[in-house]
């Protein structure tokens, strides 16, 4: 076919101007904004350029609550998410009955809204003067004290909302894991059987190689997906999370910008920029990891 | 309406390497005759397609003219020039019925060409008796057979009633049986509309049988065109005569000397026309004459009888093929020794000029 | 050996079952709390695991008392609009990669899928000033129009146009269509699989977007039902009315797990390949 030249840019038009707009123009004004010092939103002036606005975020102690939280959930979250959606991918895969109506079940949170589903956890967690909850009802079953998930301990917090990160990511893995697993050839398994490997063996060289790919994907995306956490985090705490010690980096970054203790654009550009280089650093040293680990066919 | 086409040359650029044109037709000069059925042959990648996508205008010749009658059409996109074109897989839309496949070239008509919605379906279905598939329009192209999307592709192509009829590959993507069928199918269809039609292919068979001229075609350029019986008898160079035919030609290296014709050491022909020289000489099987005394003599291999035809597979050490092949009269075998004779006829043996493989 | 297999198997079937409850229960339990009646649901020291009088009162004050239906529509609004105004942006820019030739293209291309490695955390804090400053916070524009794009889907309605056998273009060419035709009556038909797809994805996300919505709408008026379920909790019912709440929670998750339930495979299928939530 001959060039289209002008039709073809008159079909893009209408997404560069929308791509244009809303990301290319504020990516790079978000890198402006954080190295303008002292920046008004209101009067839209700033008096100099530098790198105070992080240095003023890496001080700050509702930043650094925020880091460490997040760095705590995701250390916690991204392993063990994994390891478990492994082990309920490989119960999938070695079934056939009912295969499909557990993946069906499997996959609800993925649908659910976040915001909303992350009430019904909070009431199952939280001691009122009314119940302790019914978790504490299990935990007073098995002799143990009731603990106040929400408003008390960080120890307490901080499980409760590992736990339903947990609960909202898993879908995504098990979903990936399953089709991965599924998808290594019967011809696999049944030369191994022939030769007579042993169940223990057949996994740690055959199915794990295979699915080496999937598996390091979902670890990529997960460290970037729990990094970013947030939504989990006001579902159980709401909104105000500095005060309830719960806060997150993204949580940070949006707090700066709006609400009681917004109207910081700059700080939250700087807060932002710095997520996304522990993020960056943090997905390098796993591709570095992953190349001598990971089997590509 | 006959089809001029007028010096065409048609280069591609190759990318990342600037001026490295790739040259798919070179200096193309023919008239394809009103209302006629010809066959564009050639082995894959003659640049015969780019030529049929140039008449039809997917394709933009880099120079020269391109005529409808005597409109120059050369600058017109596709719809305005009237044009019929049947892709090799068809190209169906597959989520549309039969009828609505027919339709949709019509409803693309705009302004004075536009149809009624009830002279769009008469259209259709007039077409569609005509290549008799009325009996299918409610159906998906991909619950039809092979052979009846491709009448639903001709059907699509015909229901503009255009000037030109042009078809890619019409029947590669057929089994035989439905091949040898189809054919057929598409001659009676040009008969019967009288539209001046086109059609590329790579078989020989297929462009003898239903053409009514033939095009050889080879590396972009044209090489011989004319009634498909002419160009088998008489084909200008070597490499028509090894194009057509099956089983193909029998090629020796000869020389010609005072007069006399030589395969190896054998004076196997008088020629007091030409002049020493080094020739291809090439013989179709079914020309070979046996005679116990003729002066070309060749060891056997052995005899096949395949049906109605009776072939000796022999061999020569001038031959450009290991295996040669004559064809005989079931009657004519020959009691089998170690050698054959046969005598060679000047009227059905082609001598090509060993340099240049043009035709003496 | 065949005893073992036996054990092995009911064990797979326990654990499995008993992660089926753990991701059940949550939606149980708000199920059966959300027809509890306020009294006796503050009564129960003890949670009770079932109830002899649902009450459909939690669901009438979910939606008088608080604004839920007014959430409701306004997410409906937002999420077809939003859903509409990628799919019209969408369609043609992922034609254009799969079927026309220009200059530039594969850089563009390339560009485009660099774009979809940026987070959105980046991009967020300008389109905030910026919708800001234009005054179009609490507007249905001010919420839909940074949310429309998503380049991924650009490049998963560009891998399916491309499927396309190109001889069905050129056959349309030859019939004189319009490009837009083409696309239209033929493109988008034969990959409505994929079309469906991205539009069930994007109504996903947009069914439950916070942050965006959290930062530009301070207005319980243009609330969407995630930032409704929010501001319910935090100032709702004037007192802790958990009952009333999970009612605005059921009423919030029942249209996506239904969406879901119709659209099973399509919607799987899609986010196996490439969707991430958020």
């Amino acid at each position: 076919m001959e060039k289209q030249n002008k039709k073809a840019w008159l079909y893009l038009l209408p997404a560069l101007l929308f791509l244009g707009a809303f990301m290319v123009y504020p990516l790079i004004d978000v890198f402006i904004y954080s190295f303008e010092e002292g920046y008004n939103s209101a009067a839209q002036t700033y008096h100099g350029i530098g790198f105070y606005n992080y240095s003023y975020v890496l001080r700050d102690p509702y930043f650094l609550q925020a880091l460490k939280n997040t760095f705590i959930l995701v250390i916690i979250t991204v392993p063990v998410s994994t390891v478990l959606a492994l082990l309920i991918s490989l119960g999938l895969s070695s079934i056939t009955a009912l295969r499909k109506l557990f993946q069906t079940i499997y996959f609800l949170p993925y649908v659910t809204n976040t915001l909303a589903v992350g009430l019904v956890f909070m009431i199952l967690f939280k001691k009122t003067p009314y119940s302790d909850g019914l978790i504490n009802l299990l935990l007073n079953l098995c002799g143990m004290s009731s603990i106040d998930f929400i408003d008390g301990s960080y120890a307490a917090k901080m499980f409760v909302l590992c736990l339903y990160t947990i609960w909202i990511v898993l879908p995504f893995k098990i979903l990936i894991l399953t089709s991965a697993l599924l998808s290594v050839k019967q011809d696999y398994y049944s030369a191994a059987r022939i030769d007579g490997t042993s169940r223990r063996r057949i996994f740690f060289r055959i199915t794990l190689p295979m699915i080496s790919p999937m598996l390091f994907y979902l670890v990529i995306t997960g460290f970037i997906g729990a990094f970013k956490a947030y939504s989990d985090a006001v579902a159980l705490f709401g909104t105000n999370l500095n005060a309830a010690e719960m806060n997150t980096i993204v949580g940070y970054i949006y707090d700066m910008l709006y609400g009681d203790s917004g109207g910081y654009p700059s700080y939250a550009s700087a807060a932002a920029i710095l997520l996304f280089f522990i993020v960056l650093t943090v997905t390098c040293i796993n591709l570095l990891v992953s190349k001598k680990h990971v089997h590509y066919e | 309406m006959k089809i001029t086409l007028s010096d065409i040359t048609k280069a591609f650029p190759v990318r990342g390497k600037k001026g490295a044109d790739v040259v798919a037709v070179r200096d193309f000069d023919f008239t394809f005759p009103d209302g006629t059925l010809v066959g564009l042959l050639g082995p894959s990648g003659c640049g015969k397609s780019t030529l049929l996508n140039m008449i039809c205008g997917l394709l933009a010749p880099t120079e020269g003219h391109i005529f409808f009658g005597d409109s120059d059409v050369t600058k017109l996109p596709p719809e305005a020039r009237g044009v019929g074109f049947v892709f090799q897989n068809y190209a169906l839309y597959p989520h549309l019925t039969v009828l609505q496949n027919i339709l949709f070239p019509l409803q693309n008509l705009k302004g004075a060409d536009k149809l009624s919605k009830e002279e769009m379906h008469s259209r259709a279905e007039e077409i569609a008796r005509l290549v008799q598939i009325d009996g299918f329009m409610d159906r998906k192209p991909g619950e039809l057979s092979g052979g009846q999307q491709q009448r639903v592709a001709i059907a699509r192509a015909l229901v503009k009633k255009p000037r030109v009829l042009l078809l890619d590959e019409p029947l590669s993507n057929l089994d035989a049986r439905l091949r040898l069928k189809t054919r057929e199918e598409i001659r009676r269809i040009q008969k019967e509309t009288g539209i001046t039609t086109v059609f590329v292919t790579h078989d020989q068979e297929e462009a003898m049988s239903i053409s009514d001229t033939i095009v050889v075609m080879k590396d972009g350029a044209l090489l011989q065109s004319g009634k498909p019986q002419e160009v088998y008898q008489k084909p200008q160079n070597l490499f028509v005569s090894k194009f057509l035919g099956t089983p193909p030609i029998n090629v020796f290296d000869g020389k010609i000397k005072e007069g006399k014709l030589f395969i190896g050491d054998a004076a196997v022909l008088d020629t007091p026309d030409l002049e020493n020289r080094d020739v291809y000489v090439a013989v179709r099987p079914e020309d070979f004459d046996l005679c116990p005394s003729g002066a070309f003599v060749c060891p056997v291999h052995r005899i096949e009888v395949m049906g109605r035809d009776t072939s000796i597979v022999f061999s020569h050490e001038s031959a450009d093929a290991p295996v040669l092949r004559a064809l005989i009269r079931t009657e004519d075998i020959p009691n089998t020794g170690a050698t054959v004779h046969f005598s060679l006829r000047r009227e059905r043996i082609h001598l090509f000029d060993k340099a240049t493989e043009e035709r003496l | 050996m065949k005893n073992r297999r036996l054990i092995s198997r009911i064990l797979i079937y326990a654990l499995l079952s008993l992660w089926a409850i753990v991701v059940l229960f949550p939606f149980y339990w708000m199920l059966l709390t959300s027809v509890k009646s306020y009294a006796s649901y503050n009564t129960e020291f003890i949670p009770k695991f079932f109830t002899l009088s649902p009450t459909i009162q939690n669901y009438k004050d979910a939606f008088s008392a608080v604004p839920l239906g007014d959430y409701f529509i306004n997410t409906v609004i937002f999420t077809v609009l939003t859903t509409a105004l990628l799919l019209a942006v969408a369609i043609p820019a992922a034609f254009a990669f799969a079927r026309m030739n220009f200059r530039g293209k594969n850089i563009v291309f390339t560009a485009f899928l660099s774009l979809m490695m940026i987070p959105s955390e980046l991009t967020v804090i300008t389109n905030f000033v910026t919708v800001t400053e234009l005054g179009m916070r609490n507007s249905f524009s001010g919420l839909i129009l940074p949310s429309v794009m998503s380049v991924f889907y650009i490049y998963l309605l560009k891998e399916s146009f491309s499927g396309v056998p190109e001889e069905l273009y050129l056959a349309a060419k030859v019939d004189g269509t319009s490009d837009f035709r083409y696309m239209f009556k033929v493109m988008v038909p034969i990959c409505r699989p994929t079309v469906i797809t991205v539009a069930i994805l994007k109504i996903i996300e947009c069914w439950n977007a916070y942050v965006w919505p959290r930062l530009i709408t301070d207005n319980a008026a243009y609330f969407l039902v995630s930032v409704g379920i929010q501001e319910i909790r935090e100032n709702g019912f004037g007192r802790e009315n958990i009952p009333a709440m999970m009612a605005a929670v059921v009423v919030i998750c029942v249209p996506l797990i239904l969406l879901f339930l119709l659209f099973r495979d399509k919607i799987m299928a899609g986010v196996a390949r490439g969707g991430m939530k958020g």
